[in-house]
Formats: C-alpha cells, structure tokens, sequence
C-alpha cells in the first residue's frame, strides 16, 4: 500500500450542500460515524470532533477511556464550496493519538447537471494505524468499521434519499 | 448505461480485475509499472484503465510529470450496502471464515 489512499463517490446534490454536509457538526453529527465535525473555515483555523454519547457509553462498558476530542486538526486551504485541505488525527485510539498529522483533501467538482463528484485524498505517511483505521474493515463487528468508503456511502444516502444507512 | 452497468461491466473482465487486484496490493502505480505485470501492450492495459476509471473504480492523480492510479473502493462498498445489511453480514463473514479455514486445512 501506498502513504495515499483516495475514495470517490458521484453524488447528486449541490456542492453547496454537500460542502454544507461535509463542514456543518449539524450535518456531520448524522451520518457515518455520527460524530460532530468542528471546523474554522480558515487557514489556520481548528478542526475537531467529539464523542458521541452512544461512543461514551460504549467505551465505558467496555472499561477504556475515552478523550472528549476524538479528532483534531487545522485548516490548510478552505475555498468553498470546491476544496478544503486539513490535517487529521485520530485521537480514539492511543496507538493512533501518538502517530504524526495526516492530510486529508476534500475536492468537489461538478460533473454534470446537478451532480458533483467528490474525492477524499488522505495521505498518512509514517501513520500505519490510522492508514489502516480509514481504509476500513470488512469484517463485521470489527473495530474502525467501514472508513471512509462506508462514509461517503452514508453521505451520498443521505444527500440523495434523506435516510442514512444504517436506518434504510 | 448506469453507474452500476459501468461497474458491473468493468468488473467482469479478468485483466481490469487483475489490475485491481494489483493496485489492491500496492496502490499509486504508474502506467509502465502496471505494464510489466500483463502480458499486454501498453495501449491495451491504458485501455482497460480508462474502462475502469470511468467506472469509477480506478482514480488517476498527477504528480509531476506521472498519472498514479490509485484502487477506489468506494463502488465496491456500494455494491455491498446494497444486498448486505448488517445484521447479514455477521452470517456472510462467518461462512467466508469458514471456507477459508476449512481450505488451508486441506
């Protein structure tokens, strides 16, 4: 495997709203991992997520500690609603709390009437773990889930038919 | 044709799926580092790549001078959510578990 893993999808839906739905914790806070998504939309500004209750309530029944901030990060490049370039960490996971930043690209491109093609570049050089972690897994139950392949599948549900995944 | 057609279409070649499976292992290749692997012309494996990024399941990106085609799974993932749910899945992944441990012992 290569330090790059890129994931597209076609979604019909504004790249208004889909930069909407990529950048707003309301939006974020429903599909995918349902964890909401803080961003200041600037060169420099901060990024973060923090833990769901259904995230809370699972690592405790399960005895780990869980960080308030699961994610954190900073703005590189914000130009709505075509692009955002940030760094990303994942802060879950201790294994992967200790690994450098990685950099996660966000492109929207209009691909034909009212539909948009959307790709995620994550490059996570000297970042196994989180390399691992965003690829997904397929089997079931396993921790991390289905990364960031599963997510843009919930997206595009949600975009398309107001329903996520795992409610269809 | 479909996003699902083109997909389908492109998958049901066993050089396009021997493509992928060799980006599958090693992903940001080159056009003649894929080239070596296949016994192919040039013009025939850029042709299949072409078949397989219009359907989605191949992504080129420019760095300097060199296309690298990089393994999208995201079609791959669609096609699974749309016949697997999650309660299933835990029944698919035991059986394929199955299969595979049954197989080595033989």
């Amino acid at each position: 495997m290569s330090d790059t893993q890129v994931f597209r999808i076609w979604i019909k839906a504004s790249a208004d709203r889909i930069w909407t739905a990529i950048t707003d914790p309301e939006w974020t806070a429903k599909y995918g991992y349902a964890a909401p998504q803080f961003y200041e939309l600037q060169k420099g500004g901060r990024f973060h997520s923090t833990a769901t209750e259904e995230m809370k309530a699972y690592s405790e029944a399960n005895g780990f500690p869980l960080p308030e901030v699961i994610l954190d990060g900073e703005v590189l490049e914000s130009e709505p609603p075509r692009r955002l370039v940030q760094t990303w960490r994942m802060l879950m996971d201790p294994t992967t709390a200790a690994e450098p930043f990685t950099t996660l690209t966000y492109d929207i491109e209009e691909s034909g009437p009212g539909v948009c093609r959307v790709t995620i570049t994550h490059e996570t050089p000297g970042a196994p773990a989180t390399a691992a972690m965003i690829r997904g897994n397929t089997d079931a139950g396993a921790e991390g889930g289905g990364g960031w392949a599963w997510v843009l599948s919930d997206l595009k549900s949600l975009l398309e038919t107001g329903k996520v995944l795992a409610s269809a | 044709m479909t996003d699902d057609d083109r997909v389908f279409k492109a998958l049901a070649d066993p050089s396009r799926r021997f493509l992928l499976d060799l980006l599958f292992a090693r992903d940001g290749r080159t056009l003649t580092e894929l080239e070596r692997e296949l016994e192919m012309t040039r013009f025939g494996v850029a042709k299949h790549l072409r078949v397989l990024e219009e359907a989605g399941l191949v992504v080129v990106r420019r760095s300097g001078r060199e296309k690298l085609h990089y393994l999208n799974p995201v079609p791959i993932r669609q096609i699974h959510d749309r016949w697997i749910d999650k309660f299933t899945e835990q029944h698919v992944t035991a059986l394929i578990d199955l299969k595979r441990t049954l197989e080595e012992e033989s």
